[in-house]
């Protein structure tokens, strides 16, 4: 079973460029990828697209469908009304290169300012061992697939440019939770630069990154509201405060 | 005569959106480098339905506590207390309706007696104002920041939560603690209202339903809330040496899966507990007894 499908597809580079509109035929079961390389193969054959497992697990065809941070690869056709036609621009809150393909080199450079695991001294490769209660939350992270739709639609970068420099992203929170609540980590001063260098607090936790996230990590519940509260606790709760400086608490937890 | 009709709407809509577009011009989605697309959003779906219907129950209980916390009349029926005035800790208040005491002498503010309601409301208010829910409530709604997800918000600077009067968002763990004191003083109105009006144990009527009710909604919104998820073991490293408050963890986690929920029951809740004891102190309807 066929249907004919309307399209709108953003093409262009970083100075200029519009919407175009195409009709392609779109066969049943098909996501919007297929028809982009439909598209690609018949009327467009410079159309620039990045693509790469078709099958959700490699976050390289995120694109922004009817206005939505998506992967297209897992964006059903017939998830749209007959009539409807389907605007398909690249992601908005990075540059564009050419086409449907941004640089998002941007998340790539957050992610080398994080340190990544310090494991105790003298704990060689191979040595640790975790209760699985200890570490399940942090596999919850290590689902993220670097599609970086939470980054494209988290308001703070999308709509204000100038705070690219001092935001890192959800994508980044949820490593900083990973790394934090990570059982033998040593680096003890993760919650202060998550709130003085990578900017935690302009967060105002409006959830979109967990809307739009295909691994359907709870990125605010599970990462960025943890993480807060644990600011929280070293830089605004005076009684916490002064407990660990009594009890030493850092030690035990 | 103003012009509500579907079509003016839609004008008022788009000139205000090319307004803001033009003052937003550097900045956002239409910065230089990012794909050059003139629409604030793409999305076709009713974005602003979720945020509209979010602002307008807001306003409508905003106005309704306002009215009700300045009126400073029937908010009690024996044994019926509203919660908007519980405790009430005033020399204003109605006799009998004093669970703790009289704390504040009456005094007067341009003319008017100051509410027992004023002295307390600070505390749920504040609670609910600094919770991690809410907050994307009305930062959607009401500040449109952002109105809903990939729809560029009208303002031009942002900077989040890092300065007053924003930064106080971290206060939240100090009013939860308040809210805690204030369930159990309002589950506690909730036993005392096992009484008849002549304070008799033994009875049961819907006012006494209609108080459990909102006790218990309120210590489901409590409980579920994200504050308590960190406090109760949300903050530790190593579960496995701490079993209990992994226990507690786990199960605050659950609840804390459907905080949003209980965050409207309970606003709603205390809202139609406040209307009932109102309603039944102005003898417009009877208490009934079960029993």
């Amino acid at each position: 079973m066929t249907r004919t499908l309307k399209l709108r597809i953003w093409r262009g580079d970083d100075k200029t460029g519009g919407l175009q509109d195409v009709t392609v035929e779109a066969n049943h079961g098909e996501v919007v990828l297929d028809i982009i390389h439909r598209v690609q193969a018949t009327q467009m054959g410079d159309l620039a697209v990045r693509w790469n497992c078709k099958a959700g697990k490699c976050g390289s065809c995120s694109m922004e469908i009817n206005g939505k941070p998506r992967l297209a690869c897992m964006t059903q056709v017939a998830s749209y009304p007959e009539d409807e036609v389907i605007t398909i621009t690249p992601l908005r809150a990075f540059p564009v290169i050419k086409d449907l393909v941004t640089d998002v080199s941007f998340n790539y450079k957050k992610a080398m300012e994080i340190p990544t695991v310090s494991m105790p001294e003298g704990v060689k490769p191979g040595e640790p061992r975790m209760q699985q209660i200890d570490v399940e939350r942090s596999q919850e992270f290590r689902k993220c697939i670097e599609c970086f739709l939470c980054q494209d639609t988290c308001h703070v970068i999308r709509d204000h440019e100038e705070n690219k420099k001092s935001f890192a992203g959800p994508r980044f929170f949820i490593r900083i939770a990973e790394l934090d609540m990570h059982p033998l980590d040593t680096l003890r001063n993760r919650k202060k630069t998550a709130q003085e260098e990578h900017g935690l607090g302009m967060c105002n936790i409006t959830k979109c990154c967990t809307e739009v996230c295909p691994e359907h990590i709870r990125i605010t519940d599970n990462a960025i509201i943890p993480m807060k509260e644990r600011v929280v606790d070293e830089k605004y709760d005076p009684l916490r405060w002064l407990g660990s400086k009594i009890r030493k608490r850092e030690g035990i937890l | 005569m103003a012009d509500f009709t579907v079509p003016a709407l839609t004008r008022i809509w788009r000139t205000l959106d090319k307004g803001s577009r033009l003052l937003l011009m550097a900045t956002g989605v239409f910065s230089q480098g990012r794909a050059k697309i003139t629409e604030r959003t793409l999305r076709t779906d009713k974005w602003w339905l979720q945020p509209l219907i979010t602002f307008s129950v807001l306003i409508a209980f905003i106005f309704y506590a306002t009215l009700r916390a300045f009126e400073n009349a029937n908010y009690f029926a024996e044994p019926l207390i509203s919660p908007f005035y519980s405790p009430c800790l005033s020399d204003a208040c109605v006799p009998g309706s004093s669970l703790l005491g009289h704390l504040f002498p009456i005094f007067h503010v341009w003319g008017m007696t100051f509410s027992p309601a004023l002295f307390i409301l600070i505390f749920p208010l504040g609670f609910r104002m600094t919770c991690y829910y809410y907050r994307k409530a009305y930062y959607r709604s009401f500040w449109m920041s952002p109105p809903a997800c990939a729809v560029a918000e009208p303002h031009a600077k942002y900077t989040g939560e890092t300065r007053a009067p924003l930064i106080m968002q971290n206060m939240h763990r100090y009013f939860f603690y308040a809210g805690l004191v204030f369930n159990v003083l309002l589950t506690t109105d909730a036993i005392l209202a096992f009484r008849n009006s002549e304070k008799q144990w033994g009875h049961m009527s819907v006012g006494t339903l209609v108080l459990l009710a909102n006790a218990t909604f309120l210590w489901f919104y409590s409980l579920s809330c994200h504050t308590c998820r960190h406090t109760v073991g949300g903050r530790l490293r190593n579960f496995s040496k701490h079993p209990i408050r992994y226990k507690a963890w786990t199960l605050v986690s659950k609840l804390n899966h459907y905080h949003q929920n209980f965050a409207w029951v309970s606003l709603i809740g205390v809202a139609l507990a406040d209307v009932y004891v109102r309603e039944v102190a102005t003898h417009a309807i009877t208490n009934w007894y079960f029993f």
